[in-house]
């Protein structure tokens, strides 16, 4: 590749535009939030005047008042217990899928493979009128429960990419060395399989941390409603007031964590994202 | 030996079960359970009229102008936005590929949309672009006053532009994924044949990277399929905006229909049913033809 300065120019210039265009709703759902009332509605792209007024009346009134916490406290429960249910039992057919020969082996992955195309809307219904029945509806198992199915495929893709590139030799050296089967795989397998099962964790967070469709179909409440669908709720101080503010400000709350931890781990996420569509 | 197979057997089967049983109870019972429930009249506002109705729901949203129009939406916002994420996908993986230097601020960038929900996404473009609080009618050759969410399909292209921005990455990390796994000694060989740029793309990167392609491809048309967040959130449906998500949640969950929203259901799975075939058909008979394993 001749690397002109010409081309260097172009190349800058493209790489700017990108930045700029992944960058321009952030910056401005940010710009958003330290607005005031008064200058909400200015149109100017950088806040004329600065205050933390949105985010004060997140959290004004404590956990009963605050349209906020108690969704914030759902969204990271429930995404949390999902992931942590996920990741086990994702972890527990990849390591069979890579490393057992039986039959219903490719079932298995074809099957995944079709959940992860089924349309979410389709058991929306039939989900609705069966966990009222079960008393599931608006509960955090509620939600648990879907997040679960719809987010499996993409732990145990992700999980059997990382796992068929483990040296698993290691673990047999390991106890030829003296180590007993535990040790060798506490000590062996685990720090190797880590990784993999990190960036699946990632991935299913983010999953159920971005859910919309089950989140105000399976709630009616601020018992399981997570924060998604309580930014589709929120309301004015008064009936004239427009609730931009707040939406802006909570947004940025759920929104700023997760990018700074994307980008963190950005090499493990891009990893995790394609191996499924390579190796499938 | 056999007994050791049979117990790898045994321990596979274990070890899958719980996965399998997760996927099945929310995706397989709920789907045929939403098929009995669109055979019945089933309104949880009227509870005492139930009862068998064969396929008079399946008619009755078949004749309605709604369902159409919906699945016409719908389809119309999905093959625009991925054939727009296939080009600009295309060349954000060529320049991830390539890249001189700025790899990693192109990977960082593309990392961003991923990572914000989708509510939030949708909420942001939606103040950008509303008349009252966006930014956009401000700019040079956009009129003050326009009213973006007023009219059908300029309120389908700020949708269709929110759907892209927030689902390119995962279109352009695919296909570098595609084109990392192409010889860079073709490249050479070509050029030295004097083949030209556009020929090299044309002849060499498209052809050996259809299989990746179609993946892509097939990922994000199923999910463009689902559209529901984004339209729920700028426009609620209204001017004729409505996916058919969006038409089965109204009939569900906002009319408590489940009668008629399980037929609409049932005919959102047989649509993705239909999609995913011709995918998973163009992607069989195409693989032996790039001839490689």
């Amino acid at each position: 590749m001749e690397n002109t300065g010409r081309e260097k120019t172009l190349w800058t210039i493209a790489l700017v535009l990108v930045l700029i265009f992944a960058l321009i709703p952030v910056l401005w759902i940010i710009s958003l939030s330290f607005k005031t009332p008064a200058t909400i509605t200015d149109q100017s792209f950088i806040p004329t005047e600065f205050s933390f007024e949105n985010y004060e009346s997140l959290f004004t009134g404590g956990i009963s008042e605050s349209p906020f916490i108690k969704p914030l406290i759902n969204s990271l429960g429930i995404a949390l217990i999902t992931t942590f249910i996920s990741i086990i039992l994702a972890s527990f057919a990849a390591y069979a899928i890579a490393r057992l020969d039986f039959p219903g082996r490719s079932v298995m992955l074809a099957g995944a493979l079709a959940i992860a195309m089924f349309p979410p809307i389709s058991t929306v219904g039939p989900l609705f009128d069966m966990w009222r029945a079960l008393g599931l509806y608006d509960t955090w198992p509620g939600l648990i429960i879907p997040y679960l199915t719809f987010s499996l495929p993409l732990a145990i893709y992700t999980l059997v990419a990382f796992f068929r590139e483990i040296p698993w030799d290691l673990e047999k050296a390991a106890q030829v060395d003296g180590a007993t089967p535990f040790q060798a795989f506490r000590k062996v397998i685990v720090p190797l399989a880590a990784p993999g099962m990190f960036t699946a964790a990632i991935l299913v967070f983010i999953f159920a941390w971005n859910d919309f469709l089950f989140a105000i179909s399976l709630t009616s409440s601020d018992a399981s409603r997570t924060v998604p669908a309580a930014l589709a709720f929120f309301t004015g101080d008064s009936t004239f007031t427009q609730p931009t503010g707040s939406i802006a400000a909570a947004a940025v709350i759920v929104t700023v964590p997760i990018i700074i931890f994307v980008l963190l781990f950005q090499r493990r996420i891009v990893a995790g994202l394609t191996s499924g569509a390579v190796k499938g | 030996m056999t007994d050791r197979a049979r117990s790898e057997r045994r321990l596979g089967w274990l070890l899958c079960a719980p996965a399998a049983v997760a996927m099945l109870a929310v995706t397989a019972y709920p789907i045929g359970y939403a098929f009995v429930l669109s055979l019945q009249r089933v309104d949880l506002r009227f509870p005492e009229e139930g009862g068998f109705v064969g396929f008079d729901n399946y008619s009755a949203v078949l004749s309605s102008e709604l369902w159409w129009t919906d699945l016409f939406n719908t389809i119309f916002l999905s093959v625009i936005s991925v054939s727009i994420e296939l080009c600009l996908g295309m060349a954000i993986a060529l320049v991830m590929h390539r890249a001189i230097f700025g790899r990693g601020v192109v990977r960082t960038s593309v990392l961003i949309p991923y990572g914000i929900v989708t509510v939030v996404a949708a909420f942001s473009w939606q103040f950008a672009f509303a008349p009252d609080t966006g930014f956009v009618n401000q700019l040079p050759l956009i009129a003050d006053d326009k009213d973006w969410f007023g009219e059908r399909f300029s309120a389908f292209s700020v949708i269709i532009m929110a759907e892209v921005w927030k689902t390119t990455p995962f279109m352009a990390l695919l296909l570098l994924a595609g084109l990392t796994t192409i010889d860079d000694g073709l490249y050479s060989a070509a050029k030295v044949d004097g083949a030209s740029a556009w020929q090299r793309f044309t002849r060499i990167t498209l052809p050996l990277m259809k299989p990746a392609i179609l993946v892509a491809l097939l990922f994000r048309t199923l999910d463009a399929f689902r559209i529901f967040d984004t339209i729920f959130i700028m426009t609620g449906g209204a001017q004729d905006t409505q996916s058919v998500s969006i038409l089965g949640y109204q009939q569900l969950i906002s009319r408590l229909n489940l009668g008629l929203g399980s037929a609409v259901s049932v005919l959102i799975f047989l649509c993705v049913l239909v999609i995913a075939v011709i995918f998973v058909k163009g992607l069989g008979a195409r693989q032996p033809e790039s001839g490689r394993a």
